[in-house]
């Protein structure tokens, strides 16, 4: 008897047309896509991109060259020189940060006692050459300038979690 | 002499006619099939190249055609070009036959059909040819799977088209579709509904799409015959086997359901409005019908095994088509569903 049945399900093609009939569902439902470069996914504040540092509101280097970053970053991607400045305050002179050796911690950034090394939410950059990796301080504080405004609001809207 | 010159660029200009927009169908077919499989799998299907990805098959020709056309070292380099002109050929010859409307056709033969059904067999020339001119385990293992599998399937249609053969009694394509004028009850597909069917699904097995595509199956033999093709030659299997597999759609509103006759016709209430009048858009209908049941198919169904494709072929579609023949003999004879 139990034969019969199944003979009779596969002679009318049921489980053929119970497949179909899944796919038409799925043909038909909405889709959920994200048409990513016009559409993006919302990202935490907290998102760690690429590095910045960043400037006291009267335009001064917040950076102390205090090389705490340089001696916690675990994938030694950070290199300092350091050297006091003409009014004798000490300053970086190289400040490195090697991208490819870089594995986005945030170490640096919770390490630096002035805020100045920071890790933006920027995730969409690239490199045409591999010497251009490596990105120097001139960089990172052009950075810092450009999106001054949106690391200032994402630090105080994290701040009250930190 | 000029008589002669003029029916002969007249009938070029006829051939042009149809090969051309098959040829851009088959363009939007590849858009069609790509779009709709990736609704089914939730996906979005092509949509960049502009609005809705509606210029990607141009995308995709150009491509094509500006890529190398590599031949192999060993390869035999006639048959390996030959091969995918003898696919494309009988792909595109046998619309010479399929009417469009009642006398729009472009050599109206009495045995139409018939030359239909061997020109679909003929194709396997090209992919058995193919696979053994590549001189590559994997396209000669196709070019063999693609044979057995297409005199398998042969016989199941051929067993299809005598049933409507036996309850038109012509082989004529248009006389056939004449023949089940009437309402949507008299076409074809309610008496031989059983032949409606193995036709399909032989239709879908002799032109290699999945659930048959034992010639190509990407994921045992890499891509099967045609795993040595590539730029315009591989562009012209393709179009070969878009051609057929429209062809193939076509053939099934034709013979089955009643071409370019109006599925509202004979309805009371509907009477002689246009809904009802025939045209050639209830056969380019139909047609599209089956050209998405393809795809859906395609999205559907995980490919056969060999040997579950060579059971269902000899063990369980010759059987009842041989019984459905005899049932449509009787039809015949009894003078039933107006046969």
């Amino acid at each position: 008897m139990q034969a019969l049945v199944r003979y009779i399900r596969s002679l009318f093609l049921v489980e053929l047309f119970q497949g179909m009939a899944v796919t038409w569902r799925f043909g038909m439902a909405p889709k959920f896509t994200l048409h990513y470069p016009e559409e993006k996914t919302p990202a935490s504040p907290r998102f760690r991109g690429l590095h910045a540092l960043r400037r006291y509101p009267n335009g001064e280097e917040r950076c102390i060259a205090c090389k705490l970053c340089e001696a916690v970053c675990p994938a030694l991607a950070i290199t300092i020189v350091s050297h006091n400045r003409d009014d004798n305050t000490r300053r970086t002179k190289t400040y490195d940060i090697d991208l490819f050796k870089c594995i986005y911690c945030g170490f640096c950034e919770e390490s630096c006692p002035v805020d100045s090394i920071v890790l933006t939410d920027i995730a969409e950059y690239h490199m045409e050459e591999p010497e251009e990796r490596v990105i120097n301080k001139q960089q990172l504080l052009e950075v810092g300038d450009r999106f001054e405004e949106r690391i200032a609001d994402y630090r105080a809207r994290d701040a009250r979690y930190r | 002499m000029s008589d002669q010159l003029i029916t002969l660029i007249w009938t070029v200009v006829k051939i042009i006619a149809i090969i051309l927009p098959i040829t851009i169908a088959v363009a939007y077919y590849t858009y069609f099939e790509r779009k709709i499989i990736g609704y089914m799998h939730a996906r979005q299907g092509p949509n960049r190249i502009g609005p809705w990805g509606l210029i990607q098959p141009f995308a995709d020709v150009f491509k094509m055609l500006f890529k190398e056309l590599i031949i192999p070292l060993n390869a035999s380099r006639f048959l390996y070009l030959l091969a995918p002109l003898l696919a494309l050929m009988p792909a595109l010859a046998a619309w010479s036959v399929i009417p469009f409307a009642d006398g729009v056709v472009l050599a109206d033969v009495d045995a139409g059909l018939l030359l239909v059904v061997a020109l679909n067999a003929i194709s396997v020339y090209g992919i058995l040819l193919a696979g053994w001119a590549s001189n590559s385990k994997y396209a000669l293992f196709g070019g063999l799977r693609a044979a057995a599998q297409t005199i398998s399937y042969e016989i199941p249609m051929g067993f299809a088209v005598v049933g409507v053969v036996a309850m038109s009694g012509t082989l004529n394509l248009t006389a056939i579709v004449d023949a089940q004028a009437g309402s949507i009850l008299s076409w074809y597909w309610l008496p031989l509904l059983p032949l409606f069917v193995i036709f399909f699904i032989a239709g879908v097995a002799e032109t290699n799409r999945l659930p048959f595509d034992m010639a190509e199956g990407e994921t045992e033999i890499v891509a099967g015959f045609h795993v040595e093709y590539s730029g315009a030659a591989f562009a012209v299997f393709f179009l070969a086997e878009y051609a057929s597999m429209i062809l193939i759609s076509a053939l099934a509103s034709l013979v089955f359901l009643g071409g370019w006759l109006s599925p509202f016709a004979g309805i009371p209430g509907v009477g002689k409005t246009f809904l009802a009048t025939p045209g050639p858009h209830w056969l380019l209908a139909k047609t599209l019908v089956f050209c998405f049941l393809f795809v859906w198919f395609r999205a559907t169904f995980p490919r056969f095994r060999y040997d579950q494709i060579m059971r269902l072929g000899w063990k369980v579609f010759i059987p009842i088509t041989i019984v459905w023949v005899m049932v449509a003999g009787v039809f015949r004879y009894l003078g039933w569903f107006g046969a």
